[in-house]
Protein backbone atom coordinates (compact mmCIF):
# COMPACT_ATOMS: atom_id res chain seq x y z
CA UNK A 1 0.00 0.00 0.00
CA UNK A 2 1.40 3.38 -0.96
CA UNK A 3 0.22 5.86 1.58
CA UNK A 4 1.76 8.99 0.14
CA UNK A 5 3.19 10.04 -3.18
CA UNK A 6 6.45 11.74 -3.96
CA UNK A 7 7.40 11.72 -0.31
CA UNK A 8 10.81 10.24 -0.89
CA UNK A 9 12.04 12.98 -3.19
CA UNK A 10 15.17 14.57 -1.83
CA UNK A 11 15.11 12.57 1.39
CA UNK A 12 17.79 10.08 2.24
CA UNK A 13 17.96 7.72 5.16
CA UNK A 14 14.43 8.52 6.16
CA UNK A 15 11.98 6.04 7.71
CA UNK A 16 10.24 5.49 4.39
CA UNK A 17 13.20 3.59 2.87
CA UNK A 18 13.66 -0.17 2.92
CA UNK A 19 10.01 -1.23 2.56
CA UNK A 20 10.60 -2.79 -0.86
CA UNK A 21 13.31 -5.16 0.35
CA UNK A 22 11.13 -6.86 2.96
CA UNK A 23 8.43 -8.13 0.62
CA UNK A 24 4.82 -8.78 1.45
CA UNK A 25 3.40 -11.61 3.54
CA UNK A 26 1.78 -14.16 1.28
CA UNK A 27 -1.65 -13.91 2.86
CA UNK A 28 -1.93 -10.32 1.62
CA UNK A 29 -2.23 -11.36 -2.02
CA UNK A 30 -5.57 -13.15 -1.85
CA UNK A 31 -7.58 -10.26 -0.32
CA UNK A 32 -5.73 -7.87 -2.62
CA UNK A 33 -6.87 -9.90 -5.62
CA UNK A 34 -10.45 -10.04 -4.30
CA UNK A 35 -10.37 -6.27 -3.80
CA UNK A 36 -9.11 -5.75 -7.33
CA UNK A 37 -11.85 -7.96 -8.73
CA UNK A 38 -14.45 -6.18 -6.64
CA UNK A 39 -13.56 -2.92 -8.38
CA UNK A 40 -13.02 -4.28 -11.88
CA UNK A 41 -15.79 -6.86 -12.18
CA UNK A 42 -18.72 -4.38 -12.12
CA UNK A 43 -16.99 -2.35 -14.84
CA UNK A 44 -16.53 -5.48 -16.95
CA UNK A 45 -20.14 -6.51 -16.28
CA UNK A 46 -21.28 -3.09 -17.48
CA UNK A 47 -19.14 -3.32 -20.60
CA UNK A 48 -20.74 -6.67 -21.48
CA UNK A 49 -24.15 -4.99 -21.43
CA UNK A 50 -23.18 -2.36 -23.99
CA UNK A 51 -24.98 -2.64 -27.29
CA UNK A 52 -21.88 -2.14 -29.46
CA UNK A 53 -23.76 -1.92 -32.75
CA UNK A 54 -25.49 1.26 -31.64
CA UNK A 55 -22.78 2.48 -29.23
CA UNK A 56 -21.43 5.19 -31.47
CA UNK A 57 -24.83 6.67 -32.28
CA UNK A 58 -25.81 6.58 -28.60
CA UNK A 59 -22.73 8.43 -27.33
CA UNK A 60 -22.74 10.96 -30.18
CA UNK A 61 -26.39 11.95 -29.85
CA UNK A 62 -26.98 15.65 -29.39
CA UNK A 63 -27.89 15.34 -25.71
CA UNK A 64 -24.88 13.09 -24.99
CA UNK A 65 -22.43 15.45 -26.68
CA UNK A 66 -23.88 18.43 -24.85
CA UNK A 67 -23.61 16.59 -21.53
CA UNK A 68 -20.01 15.45 -22.12
CA UNK A 69 -18.89 18.90 -23.21
CA UNK A 70 -20.57 20.52 -20.21
CA UNK A 71 -19.03 17.94 -17.86
CA UNK A 72 -15.51 18.55 -19.19
CA UNK A 73 -15.90 22.34 -19.07
CA UNK A 74 -17.35 22.50 -15.57
CA UNK A 75 -14.89 19.93 -14.18
CA UNK A 76 -11.97 21.90 -15.62
CA UNK A 77 -13.36 25.13 -14.18
CA UNK A 78 -13.93 23.63 -10.75
CA UNK A 79 -10.42 22.13 -10.75
CA UNK A 80 -9.03 25.63 -11.37
CA UNK A 81 -11.15 27.00 -8.50
CA UNK A 82 -9.96 24.12 -6.30
CA UNK A 83 -6.33 25.01 -7.08
CA UNK A 84 -6.83 28.72 -6.44
CA UNK A 85 -8.52 28.13 -3.09
CA UNK A 86 -7.15 24.74 -2.10
CA UNK A 87 -3.39 25.38 -2.39
CA UNK A 88 -3.46 28.27 0.12
CA UNK A 89 -5.77 26.23 2.35
CA UNK A 90 -3.38 23.29 2.36
CA UNK A 91 -0.44 25.63 3.08
CA UNK A 92 -2.23 27.16 6.05
CA UNK A 93 -3.27 23.77 7.42
CA UNK A 94 0.19 22.23 7.00
CA UNK A 95 2.39 25.12 8.06
CA UNK A 96 0.48 27.24 10.55
CA UNK A 97 -0.19 26.61 14.20
CA UNK A 98 -2.99 28.34 16.00
CA UNK A 99 -5.73 27.24 18.38
CA UNK A 100 -8.55 25.45 16.65
CA UNK A 101 -6.57 24.41 13.60
CA UNK A 102 -7.33 20.72 14.19
CA UNK A 103 -11.02 21.50 14.27
CA UNK A 104 -10.62 23.58 11.12
CA UNK A 105 -8.87 20.70 9.39
CA UNK A 106 -11.75 18.37 10.27
CA UNK A 107 -14.34 20.86 9.04
CA UNK A 108 -12.61 21.31 5.70
CA UNK A 109 -12.91 17.54 5.19
CA UNK A 110 -16.67 17.49 5.91
CA UNK A 111 -17.72 17.42 2.21
CA UNK A 112 -15.82 14.12 1.93
CA UNK A 113 -18.14 12.34 4.33
CA UNK A 114 -21.30 14.32 3.61
CA UNK A 115 -23.80 12.74 1.23
CA UNK A 116 -23.59 14.98 -1.87
CA UNK A 117 -27.35 15.63 -1.66
CA UNK A 118 -26.78 17.22 1.75
CA UNK A 119 -24.02 19.33 0.21
CA UNK A 120 -26.51 20.43 -2.44
CA UNK A 121 -29.07 21.43 0.17
CA UNK A 122 -26.41 23.36 2.09
CA UNK A 123 -25.36 25.18 -1.09
CA UNK A 124 -29.00 25.93 -1.86
CA UNK A 125 -29.41 27.66 1.50
CA UNK A 126 -26.22 29.63 0.88
CA UNK A 127 -26.28 30.65 -2.77
CA UNK A 128 -29.97 30.04 -3.58
CA UNK A 129 -32.31 32.94 -4.30
CA UNK A 130 -33.50 32.93 -0.70
CA UNK A 131 -30.20 31.75 0.72
CA UNK A 132 -27.73 33.42 3.06
CA UNK A 133 -25.83 35.17 0.25
CA UNK A 134 -28.38 34.68 -2.51
CA UNK A 135 -30.33 37.88 -1.96
CA UNK A 136 -27.19 40.00 -1.86
CA UNK A 137 -25.97 38.34 -5.02
CA UNK A 138 -29.31 38.91 -6.73
CA UNK A 139 -29.20 42.60 -5.86
CA UNK A 140 -25.73 42.67 -7.41
CA UNK A 141 -27.24 41.18 -10.55
CA UNK A 142 -25.75 37.72 -10.08
CA UNK A 143 -28.16 34.82 -10.49
CA UNK A 144 -26.59 31.53 -9.57
CA UNK A 145 -29.64 29.28 -9.41
CA UNK A 146 -30.08 27.04 -12.47
CA UNK A 147 -26.88 28.36 -14.09
CA UNK A 148 -23.66 26.64 -15.11
CA UNK A 149 -21.99 28.57 -12.27
CA UNK A 150 -24.12 26.55 -9.85
CA UNK A 151 -22.73 23.33 -11.34
CA UNK A 152 -19.16 24.57 -10.87
CA UNK A 153 -19.93 25.57 -7.26
CA UNK A 154 -21.41 22.14 -6.50
CA UNK A 155 -18.45 20.36 -8.06
CA UNK A 156 -15.93 22.58 -6.27
CA UNK A 157 -17.65 21.95 -2.94
CA UNK A 158 -17.26 18.19 -3.20
CA UNK A 159 -13.85 18.18 -4.95
CA UNK A 160 -11.98 20.73 -2.82
CA UNK A 161 -11.17 18.37 0.11
CA UNK A 162 -9.45 15.96 -2.27
CA UNK A 163 -6.97 18.63 -3.33
CA UNK A 164 -6.45 20.00 0.17
CA UNK A 165 -5.98 16.54 1.69
CA UNK A 166 -3.59 15.37 -0.99
CA UNK A 167 -1.48 18.53 -0.92
CA UNK A 168 -1.45 18.88 2.85
CA UNK A 169 -0.18 15.31 3.17
CA UNK A 170 2.58 16.02 0.66
CA UNK A 171 3.56 19.23 2.47
CA UNK A 172 3.79 17.46 5.82
CA UNK A 173 5.85 14.61 4.42
CA UNK A 174 8.21 16.98 2.62
CA UNK A 175 8.84 18.84 5.86
CA UNK A 176 9.93 22.43 6.28
CA UNK A 177 13.71 21.92 6.37
CA UNK A 178 14.45 23.18 2.87
CA UNK A 179 12.14 26.12 3.40
CA UNK A 180 14.02 27.07 6.57
CA UNK A 181 17.32 26.91 4.71
CA UNK A 182 16.00 29.01 1.84
CA UNK A 183 14.59 31.59 4.25
CA UNK A 184 17.86 31.74 6.20
CA UNK A 185 19.62 32.51 2.92
CA UNK A 186 17.39 35.55 2.55
CA UNK A 187 14.57 34.31 0.33
CA UNK A 188 11.22 36.02 0.83
CA UNK A 189 8.18 33.87 1.70
CA UNK A 190 6.75 34.09 -1.82
CA UNK A 191 10.08 33.07 -3.31
CA UNK A 192 10.38 30.13 -0.90
CA UNK A 193 6.88 29.02 -1.85
CA UNK A 194 7.52 29.32 -5.57
CA UNK A 195 11.09 27.98 -5.76
CA UNK A 196 11.22 25.46 -2.91
CA UNK A 197 7.87 24.37 -1.48
CA UNK A 198 5.78 23.92 -4.61
CA UNK A 199 8.46 22.09 -6.64
CA UNK A 200 8.93 19.70 -3.69
CA UNK A 201 5.24 18.85 -3.44
CA UNK A 202 4.56 18.96 -7.18
CA UNK A 203 3.52 15.26 -7.41
CA UNK A 204 1.12 15.69 -4.50
CA UNK A 205 -0.33 18.79 -6.10
CA UNK A 206 -0.75 17.02 -9.42
CA UNK A 207 -2.44 13.97 -7.90
CA UNK A 208 -4.70 16.26 -5.87
CA UNK A 209 -5.71 18.16 -8.99
CA UNK A 210 -6.43 14.92 -10.88
CA UNK A 211 -8.49 13.57 -8.00
CA UNK A 212 -10.45 16.82 -7.84
CA UNK A 213 -11.12 16.72 -11.56
CA UNK A 214 -12.24 13.09 -11.38
CA UNK A 215 -14.50 13.81 -8.42
CA UNK A 216 -16.00 16.83 -10.20
CA UNK A 217 -16.58 14.72 -13.31
CA UNK A 218 -18.56 12.18 -11.31
CA UNK A 219 -20.48 14.70 -9.20
CA UNK A 220 -24.21 14.04 -9.21
CA UNK A 221 -26.10 14.57 -5.95
CA UNK A 222 -25.12 18.15 -5.14
CA UNK A 223 -25.62 19.17 -8.77
CA UNK A 224 -29.11 17.75 -9.12
CA UNK A 225 -30.16 19.25 -5.78
CA UNK A 226 -28.61 22.65 -6.22
CA UNK A 227 -28.20 23.39 -9.93
CA UNK A 228 -31.13 21.63 -11.58
CA UNK A 229 -30.99 19.80 -14.89
CA UNK A 230 -31.24 21.42 -18.31
CA UNK A 231 -29.49 20.28 -21.46
CA UNK A 232 -26.37 22.30 -22.24
CA UNK A 233 -26.70 24.44 -19.10
CA UNK A 234 -26.71 22.24 -16.02
CA UNK A 235 -27.22 18.64 -17.22
CA UNK A 236 -23.77 17.08 -16.86
CA UNK A 237 -22.97 13.54 -17.98
CA UNK A 238 -23.94 11.82 -14.67
CA UNK A 239 -27.31 13.61 -14.70
CA UNK A 240 -27.85 12.62 -18.33
CA UNK A 241 -27.06 8.99 -17.46
CA UNK A 242 -29.56 9.03 -14.60
CA UNK A 243 -32.25 10.53 -16.81
CA UNK A 244 -31.65 8.17 -19.73
CA UNK A 245 -31.97 5.24 -17.32
CA UNK A 246 -35.70 6.03 -17.12
CA UNK A 247 -36.43 5.49 -20.79
CA UNK A 248 -33.38 4.11 -22.56
CA UNK A 249 -31.22 1.79 -20.42
CA UNK A 250 -28.97 1.08 -23.44
CA UNK A 251 -28.10 4.75 -23.73
CA UNK A 252 -27.47 4.94 -19.98
CA UNK A 253 -25.02 2.04 -20.12
CA UNK A 254 -23.27 3.44 -23.19
CA UNK A 255 -22.86 6.85 -21.52
CA UNK A 256 -21.66 5.23 -18.28
CA UNK A 257 -18.91 3.49 -20.21
CA UNK A 258 -18.05 6.80 -21.86
CA UNK A 259 -17.68 8.40 -18.43
CA UNK A 260 -15.41 5.59 -17.25
CA UNK A 261 -13.28 5.91 -20.39
CA UNK A 262 -12.94 9.69 -19.94
CA UNK A 263 -11.94 9.26 -16.28
CA UNK A 264 -9.35 6.59 -17.11
CA UNK A 265 -7.95 8.73 -19.95
CA UNK A 266 -7.54 11.72 -17.62
CA UNK A 267 -5.70 9.63 -15.05
CA UNK A 268 -3.57 7.90 -17.68
CA UNK A 269 -2.65 11.19 -19.33
CA UNK A 270 -1.42 12.58 -16.02
CA UNK A 271 0.59 9.43 -15.32
CA UNK A 272 2.16 9.69 -18.76
CA UNK A 273 3.70 13.00 -17.80
CA UNK A 274 5.51 11.46 -14.82
CA UNK A 275 6.77 7.98 -15.70
CA UNK A 276 7.42 5.59 -12.86
CA UNK A 277 5.50 7.57 -10.30
CA UNK A 278 2.05 6.72 -9.12
CA UNK A 279 -0.43 9.51 -9.41
CA UNK A 280 -3.18 8.08 -7.29
CA UNK B 1 4.16 7.19 11.95
CA UNK B 2 3.38 5.33 8.77
CA UNK B 3 2.57 2.13 10.59
CA UNK B 4 0.23 4.08 12.80
CA UNK B 5 -1.67 5.44 9.85
CA UNK B 6 -1.92 2.01 8.32
CA UNK B 7 -3.54 0.71 11.48
CA UNK B 8 -6.15 3.46 11.24
CA UNK B 9 -6.92 2.58 7.65
CA UNK B 10 -7.32 -1.08 8.56
CA UNK B 11 -9.65 -0.20 11.41
CA UNK B 12 -11.68 1.98 9.08
CA UNK B 13 -12.03 -0.74 6.48
CA UNK B 14 -13.02 -3.25 9.16
CA UNK B 15 -15.67 -0.87 10.49
CA UNK B 16 -16.98 -0.34 6.97
CA UNK B 17 -17.15 -4.06 6.32
CA UNK B 18 -19.11 -4.63 9.53
CA UNK B 19 -21.57 -1.87 8.59
CA UNK B 20 -22.08 -3.30 5.12
CA UNK B 21 -22.62 -6.82 6.41
CA UNK B 22 -24.98 -5.63 9.12
CA UNK B 23 -26.92 -3.73 6.48
CA UNK B 24 -27.60 -6.92 4.57
CA UNK B 25 -29.41 -8.56 7.43
CA UNK B 26 -32.15 -6.00 7.94
CA UNK B 27 -33.86 -5.91 4.56
CA UNK B 28 -35.22 -9.46 4.42
CA UNK B 29 -39.00 -9.63 4.62
CA UNK B 30 -41.46 -12.30 5.55
CA UNK B 31 -39.16 -14.09 7.99
CA UNK B 32 -41.42 -13.75 11.01
CA UNK B 33 -42.16 -17.45 10.97
CA UNK B 34 -40.71 -17.83 14.48
CA UNK B 35 -43.85 -16.56 16.22
CA UNK B 36 -46.59 -18.26 14.26
CA UNK B 37 -49.24 -15.68 15.19
CA UNK B 38 -48.08 -12.88 12.91
CA UNK B 39 -48.66 -12.83 9.19
CA UNK B 40 -46.87 -10.26 7.09
CA UNK B 41 -48.46 -8.60 4.10
CA UNK B 42 -45.97 -6.76 1.89
CA UNK B 43 -47.36 -3.87 -0.15
CA UNK B 44 -45.32 -2.21 -2.89
CA UNK B 45 -46.74 1.22 -3.66
CA UNK B 46 -45.76 4.20 -5.80
CA UNK B 47 -43.96 6.95 -3.87
CA UNK B 48 -46.87 9.38 -4.29
CA UNK B 49 -49.08 7.00 -2.27
CA UNK B 50 -46.92 7.16 0.87
CA UNK B 51 -49.21 9.17 3.16
CA UNK B 52 -52.48 7.56 2.08
CA UNK B 53 -51.20 3.98 2.13
CA UNK B 54 -49.65 4.44 5.58
CA UNK B 55 -53.15 5.35 6.77
CA UNK B 56 -54.75 2.45 4.89
CA UNK B 57 -52.19 -0.01 6.28
CA UNK B 58 -53.07 1.11 9.80
CA UNK B 59 -56.77 0.62 9.10
CA UNK B 60 -56.04 -2.84 7.70
CA UNK B 61 -53.95 -3.85 10.72
CA UNK B 62 -56.71 -2.63 13.06
CA UNK B 63 -59.27 -4.77 11.24
CA UNK B 64 -57.03 -7.87 10.95
CA UNK B 65 -55.55 -9.14 14.19
CA UNK B 66 -52.06 -10.52 13.88
CA UNK B 67 -51.42 -9.07 10.43
CA UNK B 68 -48.40 -6.86 9.97
CA UNK B 69 -48.47 -4.71 6.81
CA UNK B 70 -45.07 -3.83 5.45
CA UNK B 71 -44.94 -0.95 3.01
CA UNK B 72 -42.28 -0.31 0.43
CA UNK B 73 -42.46 3.00 -1.45
CA UNK B 74 -40.45 3.83 -4.57
CA UNK B 75 -40.90 4.98 -8.14
CA UNK B 76 -43.33 2.67 -9.96
CA UNK B 77 -40.73 1.61 -12.54
CA UNK B 78 -38.26 0.69 -9.78
CA UNK B 79 -40.92 -1.38 -8.01
CA UNK B 80 -41.80 -3.18 -11.25
CA UNK B 81 -38.13 -4.06 -11.73
CA UNK B 82 -37.98 -5.38 -8.15
CA UNK B 83 -41.08 -7.56 -8.58
CA UNK B 84 -39.67 -8.88 -11.86
CA UNK B 85 -36.47 -9.81 -10.00
CA UNK B 86 -38.52 -11.79 -7.49
CA UNK B 87 -38.94 -9.33 -4.61
CA UNK B 88 -41.47 -10.66 -2.06
CA UNK B 89 -44.49 -8.41 -2.73
CA UNK B 90 -48.12 -9.36 -2.11
CA UNK B 91 -49.79 -6.22 -3.47
CA UNK B 92 -48.60 -3.73 -6.07
CA UNK B 93 -50.08 -0.24 -6.47
CA UNK B 94 -48.74 1.69 -9.44
CA UNK B 95 -48.86 5.40 -10.25
CA UNK B 96 -49.66 4.67 -13.90
CA UNK B 97 -51.16 1.96 -16.06
CA UNK B 98 -48.03 1.60 -18.20
CA UNK B 99 -45.99 0.16 -15.33
CA UNK B 100 -48.82 -2.12 -14.17
CA UNK B 101 -49.16 -3.40 -17.76
CA UNK B 102 -45.53 -4.60 -17.66
CA UNK B 103 -46.35 -6.95 -14.75
CA UNK B 104 -49.61 -8.03 -16.40
CA UNK B 105 -47.65 -8.93 -19.53
CA UNK B 106 -45.25 -11.02 -17.40
CA UNK B 107 -48.18 -12.77 -15.68
CA UNK B 108 -46.89 -11.62 -12.30
CA UNK B 109 -50.07 -9.94 -10.99
CA UNK B 110 -53.77 -10.70 -10.79
CA UNK B 111 -56.47 -8.56 -12.31
CA UNK B 112 -55.56 -4.84 -11.87
CA UNK B 113 -58.28 -2.41 -10.82
CA UNK B 114 -58.14 1.39 -11.04
CA UNK B 115 -58.50 2.97 -7.60
CA UNK B 116 -57.56 6.65 -7.95
CA UNK B 117 -56.64 9.41 -10.36
CA UNK B 118 -54.29 12.32 -10.06
CA UNK B 119 -53.92 15.47 -12.13
CA UNK B 120 -51.35 18.21 -12.45
CA UNK B 121 -51.46 21.46 -10.55
CA UNK B 122 -49.21 24.52 -10.53
CA UNK B 123 -47.19 24.81 -7.33
CA UNK B 124 -45.89 28.24 -6.34
CA UNK B 125 -44.08 29.48 -3.21
CA UNK B 126 -46.56 30.76 -0.58
CA UNK B 127 -46.09 34.44 -1.52
CA UNK B 128 -46.40 33.63 -5.25
CA UNK B 129 -43.58 36.05 -6.21
CA UNK B 130 -44.25 35.84 -9.96
CA UNK B 131 -48.02 36.27 -9.58
CA UNK B 132 -48.92 33.06 -11.42
CA UNK B 133 -52.70 32.71 -11.89
CA UNK B 134 -53.09 30.59 -15.02
CA UNK B 135 -51.16 28.01 -17.04
CA UNK B 136 -50.45 30.67 -19.68
CA UNK B 137 -48.65 32.76 -17.03
CA UNK B 138 -45.97 30.06 -16.92
CA UNK B 139 -44.86 30.99 -20.44
CA UNK B 140 -43.86 34.51 -19.36
CA UNK B 141 -40.11 34.99 -19.84
CA UNK B 142 -39.43 36.26 -16.31
CA UNK B 143 -41.10 33.31 -14.57
CA UNK B 144 -38.57 30.75 -13.37
CA UNK B 145 -40.44 27.55 -14.21
CA UNK B 146 -39.33 24.05 -13.22
CA UNK B 147 -40.82 20.93 -14.84
CA UNK B 148 -40.18 17.20 -14.79
CA UNK B 149 -38.06 16.01 -17.71
CA UNK B 150 -40.19 14.62 -20.57
CA UNK B 151 -38.55 11.21 -20.01
CA UNK B 152 -40.29 10.70 -16.64
CA UNK B 153 -44.09 10.25 -16.19
CA UNK B 154 -44.81 13.66 -14.61
CA UNK B 155 -42.84 15.30 -17.43
CA UNK B 156 -44.80 13.40 -20.04
CA UNK B 157 -48.00 14.64 -18.40
CA UNK B 158 -46.63 18.21 -18.37
CA UNK B 159 -45.85 17.98 -22.08
CA UNK B 160 -49.39 16.74 -22.78
CA UNK B 161 -50.89 19.68 -20.89
CA UNK B 162 -48.54 22.10 -22.64
CA UNK B 163 -49.58 20.74 -26.05
CA UNK B 164 -53.28 20.81 -25.20
CA UNK B 165 -53.01 24.47 -24.16
CA UNK B 166 -50.95 25.35 -27.24
CA UNK B 167 -48.18 26.86 -25.10
CA UNK B 168 -44.41 26.87 -25.47
CA UNK B 169 -43.00 26.59 -21.94
CA UNK B 170 -39.32 27.37 -21.35
CA UNK B 171 -38.32 25.78 -18.03
CA UNK B 172 -35.05 26.74 -16.33
CA UNK B 173 -34.70 23.13 -15.26
CA UNK B 174 -36.13 19.71 -16.18
CA UNK B 175 -35.99 17.65 -13.03
CA UNK B 176 -35.73 13.93 -12.48
CA UNK B 177 -38.83 13.54 -10.33
CA UNK B 178 -41.84 15.40 -9.04
CA UNK B 179 -40.15 15.57 -5.62
CA UNK B 180 -37.25 17.48 -7.13
CA UNK B 181 -39.66 19.95 -8.76
CA UNK B 182 -41.50 20.45 -5.48
CA UNK B 183 -38.20 20.89 -3.62
CA UNK B 184 -37.13 23.72 -5.94
CA UNK B 185 -40.48 25.47 -5.43
CA UNK B 186 -40.44 25.04 -1.63
CA UNK B 187 -36.89 26.43 -1.49
CA UNK B 188 -38.09 29.45 -3.48
CA UNK B 189 -35.53 28.74 -6.22
CA UNK B 190 -38.32 28.39 -8.75
CA UNK B 191 -41.31 30.71 -9.17
CA UNK B 192 -43.53 27.85 -10.27
CA UNK B 193 -43.53 24.14 -11.02
CA UNK B 194 -45.95 21.57 -12.38
CA UNK B 195 -46.61 18.80 -9.86
CA UNK B 196 -49.53 16.56 -8.92
CA UNK B 197 -52.52 17.77 -6.90
CA UNK B 198 -51.57 15.29 -4.18
CA UNK B 199 -48.04 16.72 -3.93
CA UNK B 200 -49.45 20.17 -3.27
CA UNK B 201 -51.77 18.69 -0.62
CA UNK B 202 -48.88 16.83 1.04
CA UNK B 203 -46.63 19.90 1.10
CA UNK B 204 -49.12 21.77 3.29
CA UNK B 205 -48.25 25.43 3.86
CA UNK B 206 -44.89 25.15 2.11
CA UNK B 207 -46.44 25.75 -1.30
CA UNK B 208 -49.63 27.13 -2.74
CA UNK B 209 -51.53 25.32 -5.47
CA UNK B 210 -52.98 26.94 -8.57
CA UNK B 211 -55.50 24.78 -10.40
CA UNK B 212 -55.93 25.11 -14.15
CA UNK B 213 -58.63 23.66 -16.46
CA UNK B 214 -56.13 22.27 -19.00
CA UNK B 215 -55.06 19.66 -16.43
CA UNK B 216 -57.97 17.50 -17.71
CA UNK B 217 -55.86 16.57 -20.72
CA UNK B 218 -53.44 14.53 -18.63
CA UNK B 219 -55.21 12.41 -16.03
CA UNK B 220 -53.05 9.81 -14.32
CA UNK B 221 -54.81 6.59 -13.35
CA UNK B 222 -53.56 4.44 -10.44
CA UNK B 223 -54.17 0.67 -10.71
CA UNK B 224 -53.74 -1.87 -7.88
CA UNK B 225 -53.39 -5.67 -8.08
CA UNK B 226 -52.45 -8.63 -5.92
CA UNK B 227 -49.08 -10.12 -6.86
CA UNK B 228 -49.48 -13.71 -8.02
CA UNK B 229 -47.29 -15.81 -5.77
CA UNK B 230 -47.22 -17.34 -2.31
CA UNK B 231 -49.92 -19.52 -0.71
CA UNK B 232 -53.70 -19.21 -0.75
CA UNK B 233 -53.85 -17.54 2.65
CA UNK B 234 -51.46 -14.82 1.51
CA UNK B 235 -53.39 -14.30 -1.75
CA UNK B 236 -56.62 -14.02 0.24
CA UNK B 237 -55.12 -11.38 2.50
CA UNK B 238 -53.73 -9.48 -0.51
CA UNK B 239 -57.20 -9.41 -2.08
CA UNK B 240 -58.66 -8.10 1.19
CA UNK B 241 -56.18 -5.23 1.14
CA UNK B 242 -57.13 -4.43 -2.46
CA UNK B 243 -60.79 -4.52 -1.42
CA UNK B 244 -60.10 -2.07 1.41
CA UNK B 245 -58.45 0.38 -1.01
CA UNK B 246 -61.48 0.14 -3.33
CA UNK B 247 -64.04 0.39 -0.49
CA UNK B 248 -65.82 3.61 0.51
CA UNK B 249 -63.53 3.97 3.54
CA UNK B 250 -60.46 3.51 1.40
CA UNK B 251 -61.68 5.97 -1.21
CA UNK B 252 -62.41 8.52 1.52
CA UNK B 253 -58.86 8.16 2.88
CA UNK B 254 -57.41 8.66 -0.60
CA UNK B 255 -59.61 11.71 -1.18
CA UNK B 256 -58.21 13.19 2.02
CA UNK B 257 -54.78 13.13 0.40
CA UNK B 258 -56.02 14.87 -2.76
CA UNK B 259 -56.68 11.87 -5.00
CA UNK B 260 -59.79 11.84 -7.18
CA UNK B 261 -61.94 8.77 -7.81
CA UNK B 262 -61.14 6.75 -10.94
Amino acid sequence: MRVSTGSTTGRTGSTTGGAAAVGLPRWAFAPAAVGGLFVLLPLVAMATRVDWSSYWSLVTSESARAALLLSLQTSAASTVVCLVLGVPMALVLARCRFPGIDLLRSLVMVPLVLPPVVGGIALLYTFGRRGLLGETLEVAGLQIAFSTTAVVLAQTFVALPFLVMSLEGALRTAGARYEVVAASLGARPTTVLRRVTLPLVWPGLLSGAVLSFARALGEFGATITFAGSLQGVTRTLPLEIYLQRETDPDAAVALSLLLVVVAVLVIAATRQGRPGRSVL
Amino acid sequence: MRKHRRKHVAAGIAALAVTVLAGCGTSATGDDGADGDTTTLTVFAAASLQGSFEDLAEQFEDAHDGVDVRLSFAGSSDLVAQVQQGAPADVFASADTANMDKLVADDLVGNPQDFATNTLEIAVPPDNPAGVETLADLAAPDVKLVLCAPEVPCGAASAKVEDAAGLDLQPVSEEQSVTDVLGKVIAGEADAGLVYVTDVAAAGDDVEGVEFPESDSAVNTYPIAPVADGGDEQADLAQQFVDLVLSDDGQQTLAGFGFAAP
